[in-house]
């Protein structure tokens, strides 16, 4: 019996209708394609009229097989096949067209717009005639959670996770969580102490019953999917022994080795080669570093071996690897600092006072190596003029197109610091003020009021050539005044860069491990910039924080808090649901040849010895296809995308191909006869 | 048919992770490409059969692109490295029937390249546009050669085969 198709083409307002005659689509569809007894244009389909006017066809019309010809499958295919589902048709009988993303967004012409998307209809009307009723797969999600990213973002995931009773795996890449949070002094707009209000949240998660922290530990690899992932972390060895450490700290206080700290410092500061980053780090447990530690490098010292009061210290510890299994994976991985030296016109680097918005924070935070005093390079020569630069590293095609979205509170908040702490004039060079969040204008305001100077314009030059007496020994920075129309040159003794974040440099590394891709900005990508933001493409693998694009804390906090909200929901049903997408073996026609056995990268293709044939563990299958394609006796069906239903498809899609040569053809035929 | 009203007919096959949302994006990205190209999805460019490019071309195709995730970034591990090798053995067999290697194309996009995938289109279009019309198989009879080198393919083939263990 012949399938009754229905076809629905939406306008999209005038998104699809401005570059494609959907009128004409549809009408089109309805004379010419076989087997089509309804098709209809409407406004907005997927509106509950829209829905609502597929499901009544599918019960008054008898429809079995449905085409919907609007955006992307990705944004509708679930709204859809709900509205199939509703009407008591299978949901797998309902096929998409893209006729937005693929068609009217990208073309300019009308009339070739309607020709594609004709051409697009025809295939999925072929094609779905083929489709095969399927019934959804159920797997359950184990509760736990992975979290990678002890910053506030993953921390606060981490605490709402297991606040609300689930067992959460917080892996952190340094010694202590905290992330760069606990590098600042003060956060805009409120300036409550970061510190303050972070380390609650630290020791929260310390000693949460339902946390198991893995600090200094890594990713190393990801299998399985939504639901049943199971996990391989990499423990590196602290050469401390976890369960003997009290954290007293007595190792670092009398290791005689002292290093620049890169990491917390962030270059100013020094550390010991064995250290905890910084006296409120959870856990209090520290590492030693291996390229600094005497003992590691010239065989002698043993000094914290011999102080430690517990006999923590390990020194033939090894890495560890360990295999934990989880439901969902949160990546609240944060961002990297911009590298000032690679604008070498603003001289970082070369120029002792440039210094970078990172190591300002810690030159301000009462606990790091000045003790909070603003002084120059020097350590003691407290500066009389600041000049604070804007979008260093950002909204600069030459670097990172986007905005960094904190630097022009940071660099507010730094210049009330400086305002606060010493008498320094200061000069902020900006391009455009942004202020656009809660209480963050009213900042802005009240810096004005505190006398910060404004110069609008991208700073040309940072220089210690001086032009005349009042710039010896001074800091030049040169930049047009946009607002005076002229250009100025201002000497400071200190210039602070307000550089840009950027994603970590491993960031694409670990996406892919867990599936996920990035943008070309190298941020996490959403499963939808607006209506999913911490959702991805990989089901059970969820986003916060700045991984996914630049934010600042409240904003970080918000999506960390999303992303366990999302995660819960999926604890709390138990099961989710996965698309049956499989393969199977008709073993009736499978030779044994086992071409398929090794094309599976999952291993789900299993061979039965005694029967001599290769048989598919539908629990295991993903539903890529590759064994599909590569069965020499071609009995292996992937369901949903058969061999029948794409070379349908490819038939559809070039009907009017066929059309022309039939033309022709018939033309040749009357000639000759 | 002249060259200047020849509209080429391209079939893509595009991968759902990453070259289907690559056209997704050029598509939000509002960038604009020849509207020549109809895409069709599988799930991982190892579906794509290399009976899917013969057929498109066979009903008319003048062109195909195979379409999938970066080396290294298929959402299945590796199984785009066997769509490429695949498609290496595909451009020997349509080389010996005579399809002109640029009216099959393979393509990397990541979901992020909305723009390289738009490109690698616009290229592809100008490249057959440039070869004219395939018309595949309809001249078959004409190229006798072609035939017997087909043929003589196969036999090598399954010679080779049967020395294989």
């Amino acid at each position: 019996m012949a399938e009754r198709v229905g076809i629905y083409v939406c306008h999209c307002g005038s998104n699809i209708a401005g570059t494609v005659d959907v009128e004409e689509v549809a009408r089109w569809a309805g004379q010419h394609i076989k087997d089509v007894v309804v098709s209809k244009d409407y406004k907005f389909m997927c509106s509950s009229l829209g829905q609502a006017m597929i499901e009544e066809d599918i019960k008054t019309k008898g429809l079995t097989r449905v085409v919907v010809a609007a955006c992307s499958p990705h944004l509708h295919e679930k709204t859809f096949r709900r509205a199939c589902a509703n009407a008591g048709l299978n949901p797998y009988l309902c096929q998409m067209t893209n006729i937005r993303e693929h068609v009217s967004w990208v073309c300019t012409d009308k009339a070739a717009g309607t020709e594609k998307a004709k051409a697009l209809v025809s295939a999925s009307a072929e094609r779905v005639k083929y489709q095969r009723p399927l019934e959804p797969m159920y797997v359950d999600v184990n509760p736990a959670t992975l979290v990678v990213g002890g910053g506030i973002a993953g921390l606060q995931a981490a605490l709402e996770l297991a606040d609300a009773g689930h067992p959460v795996y917080l892996v952190e890449r340094e010694p202590s969580i905290g992330g760069h949070m606990a590098q600042f002094d003060k956060t805009f707009p409120t300036l409550d102490c970061s510190a303050c209000i972070l380390t609650p949240k630290m020791s929260e998660a310390g000693q949460h019953e339902n946390i198991t922290l893995l600090t200094y530990s890594e990713l190393e690899e990801v299998s399985g999917s939504v639901g049943g992932f199971t996990v391989k972390i990499r423990k590196k060895a602290r050469y401390v022994d976890y369960d003997k450490c009290t954290g007293c700290g007595i190792c670092s206080e009398k290791c005689p080795r002292k290093v620049i700290d890169t990491v917390f410092e962030a270059g100013i500061g020094e550390r010991k080669a064995i250290y905890s980053p910084f006296p409120q780090a959870v856990p209090r447990i520290p590492v030693i570093d291996v390229d600094s530690c005497l003992y590691f490098t010239r065989g002698k010292c043993q000094v914290c071996s011999k102080v430690c009061p517990t006999n923590a210290i390990d020194y033939e510890q090894k890495d560890e690897l360990i295999e934990v299994k989880v439901g969902n994976i949160i990546l609240a991985t944060g961002w990297k600092l911009f590298d000032c030296a690679r604008m070498p016109q603003y001289g970082y680097g070369r120029l002792a006072n440039v210094f970078t918005n990172l190591e300002f924070e810690r030159l301000c935070n009462a606990a790091g190596p000045t003790n909070g005093k603003i002084v120059l390079r020097d350590g003691k020569t407290e500066p009389k003029s600041v000049a604070i630069i804007h979008c260093v590293g950002s909204r600069d095609v030459n670097y990172n197109e986007g905005c960094s979205a904190v630097c022009c509170m940071a660099a507010l908040k730094l210049g009330h610091l400086v305002l606060e702490k010493t008498n320094a004039e200061v000069y902020s060079f900006y391009i455009d003020m942004r202020t656009n969040q809660k209480m963050y204008e009213e900042f802005y305001q009240r810096l004005l009021a505190e006398g910060m100077h404004f110069v609008r314009g991208k700073v040309a030059e940072v220089t210690d050539a001086a032009r005349n007496p009042d710039e010896q020994g001074k800091l030049i920075v040169q930049c047009e005044d946009t607002l005076l129309g002229r250009q100025r040159r201002i000497p400071v003794d200190m210039v602070v860069l307000m550089s840009a974040m950027e994603p970590q440099a491993d960031a694409k590394e670990l996406g892919l491990k867990c599936g996920i891709s990035c943008s070309m900005a190298g941020w996490y990508t959403e499963r939808h910039p607006k209506l999913d933001p911490v959702a991805t493409m990989t089901d059970g693998v969820f986003v916060a924080g700045v991984c996914q694009g630049a934010k600042d804390i409240p904003a970080s906090v918000a999506q960390g808090a999303a992303a366990a909200a999302r995660v819960q929901g999926m604890i709390t049903k138990g099961r989710v649901m996965i698309e049956p997408i499989v393969a199977t073996i008709d073993e009736e026609g499978c030779s044994g040849c086992r071409i398929c056995n090794n094309l599976c990268p999952y291993n789900a293709i299993e061979f039965d010895e005694e029967k001599k044939v290769s048989r598919v563990i539908a629990a295991l299958c993903k539903g890529c296809g590759t064994c599909v394609a590569a069965c020499p006796a071609g009995v292996i069906t992937g369901a949903h995308f058969n061999n029948q239903q794409i070379f349908a498809e490819i038939e559809g899609a070039l009907w009017d191909a066929a059309a022309a040569k039939t033309e022709e053809e018939t033309a040749t035929q009357s000639v000759s006869a | 048919m002249s060259d200047e009203t020849f509209e080429p007919k391209i079939v893509g096959f595009m991968c759902n992770w990453c070259s289907y949302r690559a056209a997704d994006l050029a598509g939000s990205a509002r960038i604009k490409y020849p509207p020549n190209v109809r895409i069709i999805r599988v799930m991982c460019s190892g579906r794509i059969d290399p009976t899917f490019v013969l057929k498109a071309l066979s009903l008319g195709a003048d062109g195909v692109m195979v379409a999938g995730c970066h080396p290294g970034e298929c959402h299945y591990i590796d199984q785009n490295y066997k769509a490429m090798r695949r498609f290496g053995m595909l451009k020997h067999m349509l080389a010996a029937m005579g399809v002109e290697a640029e009216r099959v194309q393979l393509v990397w996009a990541s979901a992020a390249e909305g723009q390289q995938l738009a490109d690698a289109v616009e290229k592809l279009v100008a490249d057959v546009r440039a070869l004219g019309p395939l018309n595949w198989p309809g001249n078959w009879n004409e190229h006798k050669d072609r035939l017997e080198a087909i043929e003589s393919m196969v036999k090598e083939h399954a010679e080779a085969m049967e020395v294989l263990p």
